[in-house]
């Protein structure tokens, strides 16, 4: 136990006081991400499932391959992805303990996820303008929840994101490279549940109609 | 760290932070060691799991007046007492409560008060996230019981299958309140989750492997992981009725093609989990109880491990036997018939270990071990009728009349409740500090176990005869009266048995024999230390080599471990979990209101919902914190 020791010389906000008791040394906040993450795939799992089993069963219009825009979604869902590169590009960066470049890559990471959801919110608009609203048919009571609930993950990632670029300025970046690699495994998460999203919803959609 | 003088002055804390104090954004941190608010903002999981217990025996006698009252009614027939919507709330809350306010806080009381001391550790993985697993549970629970004063409770049955809770037969805000109680309930328990599953895997002390972890440590991760897996589908089907009912949405309007069975799969996907999260911690306390008293190891730990973790397991693959009646075609009958059926094996593998435990032991008859003899029993009868459902065939006649409900009470009380009042009289020495009177306690155990007989066992005849679930009053010829007003007597006898055990606790907590550091000369870690536990738990981090390893330590004379004179590193007390409750519940009554005034709930919502965003950032920014204990100075336990 040399922990008096280094208790001392940890600053008042220091995370680790914990992580000496590590029995399996993976420190305990990513233990408890890869539990949260297991049970967001149930989450999701029933979101998708549920999407699934009413696809086709609307009684009333619009149906989705009357108002899906592949392309539109193509270019957001590249800019998601493309997030992940920059999010571990970030994590790479603390793990230097190269600052500048952290709040660089993780900003952008941030920007990434808020234009993807700006995508989203032309998406939503432009869906109400042609009918498709959560009250009408089956269709959009599930689109919207289950987009809608991927929204709002990614949603809390850009705020988690931004919030490490803004304490990166006044606090001590020393010891947070578990937090922003947690961070990641929530934001890469959030990006492969958007995969899965995207081919159900988009590409499944146009299977037939295109080959 | 602001206070640490007063801190000195009153507990003896040995502080060697010198640091500036720590400001967090409501200025410096909950300081307090006694009174109000040092419960309000503690991370002490010793104390944190009290505050669970109690608020979980609170609920329980809440459920078990409902109970009374819904026995009360059917007590003879044609009965007025409560009619249709009236019985309907009252079963419903019934079910509710005593599933979601009682038995499940109660294990979770077991979770946060045992499991670190069994592991050998000083507190949980996260000890803030712990007070807020607790504060939005007591969050969620103060707002489903809100709807008594509000307009009427939830009446559509603790399975709450739509189009009964849907939109178009439901548009009071009773199920409004069931919804958004349950989500809140279901946020509390996967933290709680989260930060349990992280604790067994990361806390343990050095040597404590796996397989040398006490049984309701082990029987403790599984049903973590249970809720980890089976709260995520419960929460998605309340958000979509969530949806139908505030935003006008169709996933079980059949008008617009939505599904109600698609409800009850996802319902059961969770129900059936959800029961063997209230056994499997029942079994651990069991597992713990039957060596101890029988001065025996337990027989077959592994097998009992294993079969633990199997039942788990095979608790995702039944949930359909639940819906036999629904039409789902001969096929996933036959599956689910098949799978129900195959939990018997585990489940008789462990009723059998535990014979084989007591078999040739040195049997002790406390009070504890009355409770877990009692368990193995009541279990036993519940089991059977279960495997009796197993047979679809039959299970078509007995589904939704009062053997099922025979069934679930001979699980859930002569199970659940059997063990976890047996974990109380077996814990509460280490709790307090003094033993629970022996006499008091086996006068209540048997009124207790004839009581709950008078009661459960004339509903399996009841359920023969065919009285449906769920009916708030019967013809006095269809041949159900003798029995009705047997079973609301033996309800009475119940409800004195618990209240007996009630007043035992009361008793024995002011003038209960000292109990000393191990009165039943334990086998596992938590009777190596203090009674009740020093704030710190351990002075010295505890090394293990050994299953039942403190026993082994007994035997060979290396018992006492000497103070190795290093301080002790305790987390702070914080008052953002309870702000974040606070917060959430606000953010819960405004989403309740929303379909009636945009103008008033909406802002109410978002205000909850400010709250507790501040709260998380004032959390986050905080940080966990620490103060240095000398174990020499420190005054004890602090509760």
């Amino acid at each position: 136990m040399s922990h008096a020791a280094t208790v001392d010389q940890q600053h008042p906000h220091a995370e680790h006081h914990h992580e000496e008791h590590s029995y399996t040394g993976i420190p305990n906040k990513k233990v408890m991400m890869w539990a949260f993450l297991a049970s967001d795939c149930m989450f999701f799992g029933t979101l998708i499932s549920t999407y699934i089993i009413y696809h086709g069963k609307s009684l009333a219009g619009p149906y989705p391959a009357e108002v899906l825009n592949i392309p539109v979604t193509t270019a957001s869902s590249f800019v998601l992805l493309m997030s992940s590169l920059l999010m571990a590009l970030s994590v790479a960066a603390i793990n230097r303990q190269d600052i500048t470049k952290f709040r660089l890559w993780i900003f952008l990471t941030g920007v990434f996820g808020a234009i993807f959801l700006g995508f989203q919110s032309y998406e939503f608009t432009e869906f109400v303008s042609r009918g498709v609203t959560l009250q009408n048919n089956l269709f959009g009571s599930t689109f919207y929840t289950m987009t809608g609930t991927h929204g709002l993950h990614v949603a809390i990632g850009v705020f988690w994101l931004f919030s490490w670029f803004i304490y990166s300025f006044f606090g001590n970046m020393k010891d947070k490279a578990t937090d922003i690699e947690v961070a990641g495994l929530y934001w890469h998460f959030v990006d492969i549940v958007w995969i899965v999203i995207f081919t159900v919803i988009y590409l499944v959609e146009f299977v037939g109609v295109t080959s | 760290m602001a206070t640490s003088t007063e801190v000195i002055s009153t507990g003896g804390h040995a502080h060697t932070h010198s640091d500036a104090p720590e400001m967090g954004m409501l200025g410096p941190r909950p300081s307090a060691k006694t009174g109000v608010w040092s419960w309000l903002t503690t991370t002490d999981h010793k104390r944190i799991g009290v505050m669970y217990g109690i608020s979980a025996l609170l609920f329980l006698v809440l459920g078990g007046l409902e109970a009374l009252m819904v026995r009360i009614q059917l007590a003879v027939p044609n009965n007025d007492m409560l009619v249709g919507d009236m019985f309907n709330q009252m079963f419903t809350m019934h079910g509710t409560t005593m599933i979601f306010l009682a038995v499940m806080p109660l294990i979770a009381a077991f979770f946060n008060f045992v499991v670190p001391l069994q592991i050998g550790a000083r507190d949980v993985a996260f000890p803030r996230l712990n007070a807020f697993s607790l504060w939005v549970f007591v969050a969620g629970a103060v707002l489903i019981n809100v709807s008594w004063f509000a307009g009427g409770a939830p009446n559509g049955a603790w399975v709450g299958y739509p189009p009964i809770t849907g939109p178009q037969y439901n548009p009071g805000h009773n199920s409004d309140f069931w919804v958004m109680g349950l989500m809140l309930l279901g946020v509390a328990s996967v933290a709680a989750s989260l930060n349990f599953f992280t604790t067994i895997i990361n806390m343990r002390a050095p040597g404590l492997t796996l397989m040398r972890m006490p049984v309701f440590v082990w029987m403790t991760l599984v049903t973590n992981v249970l809720i980890l897996l089976a709260f995520p589908p419960i929460t998605i089907a309340l958000a979509q009725l969530m949806m139908d009912r505030m935003f006008g949405a169709n996933f079980f309007n059949v008008a617009k093609g939505g599904m109600p069975i698609m409800w009850q799969h996802w319902f059961w996907v969770f129900g059936h989990p959800e029961v063997y999260i209230l056994i499997l911690p029942g079994m651990g306390i069991v597992s713990e109880i039957l060596p101890t008293f029988s001065r025996k190891p337990l027989f077959g730990y592994p097998l009992i491990v294993f079969s633990g973790a199997f039942i788990g397991f095979m608790g995702f693959t039944v949930w359909s036997h639940h819906m036999f009646t629904s039409g789902m075609g001969v096929i996933a009958v036959l599956a689910f018939s098949v799978t129900t059926s195959i939990i018997a094996v585990p489940t008789g593998v462990k009723i059998f270990n535990w014979i084989g435990t007591m078999w040739g032991g040195n049997l002790r008859m406390t009070t504890p071990m009355l409770y877990a003899l009692s368990f193995i029993a009541m279990f036993t009868v519940g089991g059977f009728s279960g495997i009796m459902h197993s047979a679809a065939a039959a299970d078509m006649q007995q589904h939704d009349t009062y053997f099922i409900v025979a069934h679930f009470h001979y699980v859930l009380i002569g199970g659940a409740i059997s063990a976890l009042f047996g974990g109380i009289a077996y814990w509460f020495p280490k709790i307090t500090g003094r033993l629970m009177d022996e006499k008091l306690g086996k006068f209540a155990f048997w009124v207790f176990l004839i009581g709950f007989n008078m009661t459960f066992f004339p509903m399996h005849i009841l359920g023969l005869n065919g009285m449906p679930r769920r009916i708030y009053t019967y013809h006095a010829d269809m041949g159900w009266n003798f029995w009705n007003l047997f079973c609301t007597v033996g309800a009475f006898v119940l409800a004195f048995g618990i209240l007996f055990f009630f007043i035992n606790m009361v008793h024995s907590f002011r003038n209960g024999e000292i109990a000393g550091d191990d009165p039943w000369d334990g086998r596992t870690l938590e009777w190596s230390i203090p009674s009740p536990p020093p704030v710190y738990n351990f002075a010295v981090i505890p090394e293990v080599t050994h299953l039942d390893d403190f026993w082994h330590k007994k035997q060979t004379g290396k018992a006492n471990i000497p103070w190795d004179g290093k301080l002790i590193h305790m987390p702070l007390s914080s008052y953002y979990p309870l702000i974040v409750g606070v917060g959430m519940f606000i953010f819960g009554m405004g989403m309740i209101y929303i379909k009636d005034s945009v103008m008033f709930a909406l802002p109410v919502a978002l205000g909850g919902f400010g709250l507790m965003t501040f709260a998380i950032f004032g959390w986050a920014l905080e940080g966990p914190g620490g103060e240095m204990l000398d174990p020499t100075k420190e005054s004890g336990a602090h509760n």
